[in-house]
């Protein structure tokens, strides 16, 4: 039965929403004091090479100018940009600044002036001779090549994660369930491929941007567009070689991440600037800057394979995923992982073994990062359209194939670390999904005339809620005048809505209104300790800290009303406006309390509630794309793809259906035509807005969303996540679409018309 | 060179560089709302009306907007106040960074075409990226906006 919330469950605004749509001066750039130092990065034309010499007198010359620091000014102590909970399973690899470039766009030189125009002109003037060396550009030959991106002795891998910077390896693993081998020989299908997805830019609308002080106090202030300002306060004491007792770091509103924020991207370069100089100083990115050194989605090879019996039954899978996380190995360990972890638990229900290695592998190309989805987007593809391959091969419905291998509520998942399923709607979002979409009447290949062909196809995908065992949440809730709470958290509102929703889940425990509510967030000196934002987290870890210290806080008014009720604290229930005596012959409002808190008291009116969670609940969801398929042009156009999600209760239906909206186009442009692609000397082709095409509003067709809400016991009313699981269904169900319409499987994303009618996937 | 030009019903003069954009020109008058989302014209975040008509200011010269009339978001709270709301009502105003590109643009097409279809919506915002919303909501938000009006135009 579905209780009967007041402001949870309820498609309510979001708090900042008048102030960003009215465009209220918000943002980094927008706040910044005008006379700050600009600072910019030179950027290494070379993929691969060594600075020889610097020349900087001419540059140092240009009027206005104030610094220009290379390698040889920055401490000597390797650290990662990776956003992770200490100690990061991404290797330290990095300095600030180094003498070897490992990229088209590495990090050479920082300049810093008075103005954008001088900075300008000295990076024109200053003259850096490099030594070019061979680059290892190919995922596939960079293992054991002889020439290394990392061969220096200083590099560190903090984590036992297979790593080995002699070996250009990052990260490596075998897992294994079952007889393996042994099921495969009894099996009466196996289907095998490999499938690759491309580098993807988040493209997020908002630059990588910050902006650095030193405060009254002496200490480095630093105001970033980050998702995570407790991770950004360490990694840049780490890079600086300096106490993080002298770092405060906090962020403004953030115009949008996807992960790219979960990177130390821009910071670090006005951090050094101010440290260095005492001086303020910013770096706001340019877009082709975001687009060459930014942070993008880690290319995989994924080789699939699949053991079924003919009847359907998937009863083995063997999934090896080879990783390329570029020049820098920022998430690169961890991303891996989802590529096999939260793509063969979704046919947990007849599968009887798994097989599931991986390699990740140093390229001279672009680090790679974090991006919604995290590895889970890339392994769902291959092992999704494995499945379509074998309901083809075996001519069933695809759907009715899912109905049978799919997990279901309360099974074990080995592939999953060995969480229950304990809350799992995917049988129902298949169900409704089928219903809304006309899957029978879509799925069959129509003719339409002049070339033009429709049909439709099918995915399943899930992902977590937070880092099970290591994401902290916290919340502080406090009492105030007149009875409205303060409600302060370390996570990042980037735009998800996190601050509303966890203010409505706030206001649903303390049973007051929304407006009674204030968030601020977040700021590493004022709030409570957080992991950040990403990892589909915020709802479902700080939420649950939201509402542990809502009930400590209730037992803390009810204590301060007994007082005041002169009454046992047993004897009065807290009733949302008032706490009241349970025989009725009393009461005190909550405005009387907070005045009561400010006046001879030692009760607390404000709680710190810290959650971590042993399980990361996975959330499910169902996809399936309609489209027509122009033969003579290769194009495609979608015309409706229909997504049915169980994120288990959706604290804010409204936010809940646009986070899976924009996470479908987003996954829309992966699979038709968004990537990363290098030439021969790895230059980045797609480094502006007009190359990587993102979609518009032409581009998507009919959108259709609906909610097949489980009830996870371990979540703040019962939910679990959304923001990253709605990415991961589109390149599946597009390729299979896409094979029904021309009888090609694709293999490589994106798959552009070129690539539809040469009839090849480029493999 | 010296250049004068109405922002927001006011008068400004400055004196800009021949390179100098639109959009650093009115950012630096305090129009913060402009925002600068990429260098090639393509992600619509700067739009501002020069004489009434939507430009995108990262692609003019300042020196282009002499002795004409720029309006800005902060020079339109009162007109788009209305509007937005209805897409607050729909959680779509996401990150925020490109709305005001997006309302502004809006605003533009409902002053030439006050019933638009949805295709007339989708093509005339095209230029307008977004890469929260997956534009669903931003649509919804103006057909809920527009379906309000109808009542009200029905009376008069």
């Amino acid at each position: 039965m579905k209780p009967n919330y007041k402001t949870v469950n309820q498609p309510r605004r979001k708090k900042d929403a008048m102030s960003l749509l009215l465009g209220k001066p918000v943002y980094l750039d927008d706040i910044g004091p005008k006379d700050c130092l600009v600072v910019k990065v030179v950027r290494s034309p070379h993929a691969h090479a060594l600075i020889q010499a610097v020349d900087a007198r001419e540059a140092l010359a240009v009027p206005g100018i104030v610094g220009i620091y290379t390698y040889e000014d920055v401490p000597q102590k390797r650290f990662t940009n990776a956003g992770q909970t200490a100690p990061e399973p991404s290797p330290h690899d990095r300095l600030i600044l180094d003498r070897r470039m490992r990229f088209v766009g590495d990090a050479a030189a920082i300049v810093a002036g008075e103005t954008e125009e001088s900075v300008e002109e000295a990076m024109k003037a200053l003259k850096i001779t490099y030594q070019v060396l061979e680059p290892v550009l190919d995922l596939h030959s960079a293992k054991d090549n002889p020439v290394l991106v990392h061969p220096e002795e200083n590099w560190r891998s903090l984590c036992p994660v297979g790593a080995d910077n002699r070996r250009n390896l990052c990260a490596a693993e075998t897992c294994e369930e079952g007889d393996v081998e042994g099921v495969f020989a009894d099996c009466e299908e196996i289907v095998e491929g490999t499938w690759r997805t491309q580098a993807c830019q988040q493209a997020m609308m908002e630059t990588f941007r910050t902006y650095t002080e030193i405060d009254h106090y002496g200490r480095l202030h630093v105001v970033s567009s980050t998702q995570i300002v407790f991770h950004t306060r360490r990694i840049l004491a780490n890079a600086l070689d300096i106490p993080k007792s002298k770092i405060h770091v906090e962020k403004p509103r953030i115009g949008g991440g996807f992960g790219a924020k979960q990177t130390v991207v821009a910071e670090i370069y006005p951090a050094f600037v101010t440290w260095t100089t005492g001086r303020p100083a910013k770096m706001i990115y340019s877009r082709k800057e975001c687009q060459i050194a930014g942070s993008p989605r880690h290319e995989m090879e994924v080789k699939v394979r699949l053991g079924a019996m003919k009847d359907g039954t998937i009863r083995a899978l063997d999934v090896y995923t080879l990783s390329n996380t570029g020049a820098y190995g920022e998430h690169g360990p961890t991303t891996v992982g989802l590529s096999g972890h939260k793509s063969i638990p979704l046919y947990t229900n007849g599968l009887e073994a798994f097989r599931f290695a991986y390699d990740v592998v140093y390229t001279n190309v672009q680090a790679a990062g974090a991006y919604r989805g995290y590895g889970a987007t890339q392994g769902i593809f291959a092992v999704e359209s494995a499945v379509n391959e074998l309901a083809e091969r075996l001519h069933m419905d695809p759907v009715a194939l899912r109905e049978k291998n799919m997990v279901r509520q309360g099974q074990v998942m080995p592939a999953y670390y060995h969480e229950t399923a304990s809350a799992c709607a995917l049988d129902r979002c298949m169900a409704r999904c089928k219903e809304l979409f006309h899957w029978e009447e879509k799925y069959p290949v129509r003719e339409m005339g002049g070339g033009k062909v429709r049909t439709a196809g099918v995915a399943m995908a899930m992902q977590g809620s937070g880092i099970s065992g290591v994401d902290v949440g916290s919340a502080t809730v406090k009492l105030n005048d007149e009875g409205f709470y303060n409600l302060a958290i370390g996570a990042a509102d980037m735009g998800t809505g996190c601050d509303t929703i966890l203010a409505q889940i706030l206001a649903e425990c303390m049973d007051c209104d929304l407006e009674d509510v204030t968030v601020f967030g977040a700021d590493s000196d004022a709030s409570p300790y957080d992991s950040g934002s990403y990892a589909s987290s915020t709802t479902y870890v700080t939420g649950k800290a939201v509402e542990k210290a809502c009930e400590q806080l209730k037992e803390n008014l009810c204590k301060i009303a007994a007082e005041l009720l002169e009454c046992d604290e047993n004897e009065v229930a807290f009733a949302g406006r008032e706490v009241r005596r349970l025989d009725g012959t009393g009461s005190v409002t909550l405005a009387q309390l907070a005045e009561k808190s400010m006046c001879g008291n030692t009760v607390p009116v404000q709680i710190t509630y810290t959650h971590s969670s042993p399980v990361s609940p996975p959330p499910f969801m169902v996809g399936m794309a309609e489209i027509e398929v122009d033969r003579e042009t290769g194009g495609v156009e979608l015309l409706n793809y229909t997504a049915v999600v169980d994120c288990g209760t959706p604290i804010n239906p409204n936010l809940a259906r646009v986070q899976t909206e924009g996470g479908l186009v987003q996954g829309i442009g992966m699979a038709l035509y968004e990537g990363v692609t290098y030439d021969s000397k790895g230059q980045i082709q797609e480094n502006t807005f007009m190359q990587y095409r993102i979609p518009t509003r032409l581009d998507i067709g009919k959108l259709q969303v609906e909610f097949a809400p489980s009830y996870e016991e371990s979540g703040p009313f019962g939910a679990k996540s959304i923001g990253e699981i709605v990415i991961n269904t589109p390149a599946p169900a597009l390729a299979h679409a896409i094979y029904r319409a021309t009888g090609v499987w694709h293999h490589r994303l994106p798959i552009t018309p070129e690539k539809i009618l040469l009839g090849e996937d480029g493999r | 060179m010296e250049i004068q030009l109405t922002l927001n019903g006011k008068t400004i003069q400055d004196s800009v560089s021949p390179d100098t954009l639109l959009i650093d020109l009115v950012r630096r008058h305090g129009c913060l709302s402009v925002k600068r989302g990429c260098e090639t014209s393509n992600c619509g975040l700067c739009t501002v009306l020069l004489d009434g008509a939507p430009v995108l200011s990262c692609s003019l010269l300042a020196g282009r907007a002499n002795g004409r009339v720029v309006t800005t978001l902060e020079g339109l709270q009162e007109e788009a106040a209305d509007f937005v709301g209805f897409i607050a009502d729909q959680g779509a105003e996401q990150c925020g960074f490109c709305n005001p590109g997006f309302v502004m643009n809006t605003l533009a097409l409902l002053r030439e075409n006050p019933n638009p279809t949805d295709q007339e919506i989708r093509s005339y915002l095209a230029g307008n990226l977004c890469r929260c919303s997956g534009y669903e909501g931003q649509l919804r938000g103006i057909r809920a906006y527009l379906d309000s009006r109808k009542p009200r135009e029905a009376e008069q």
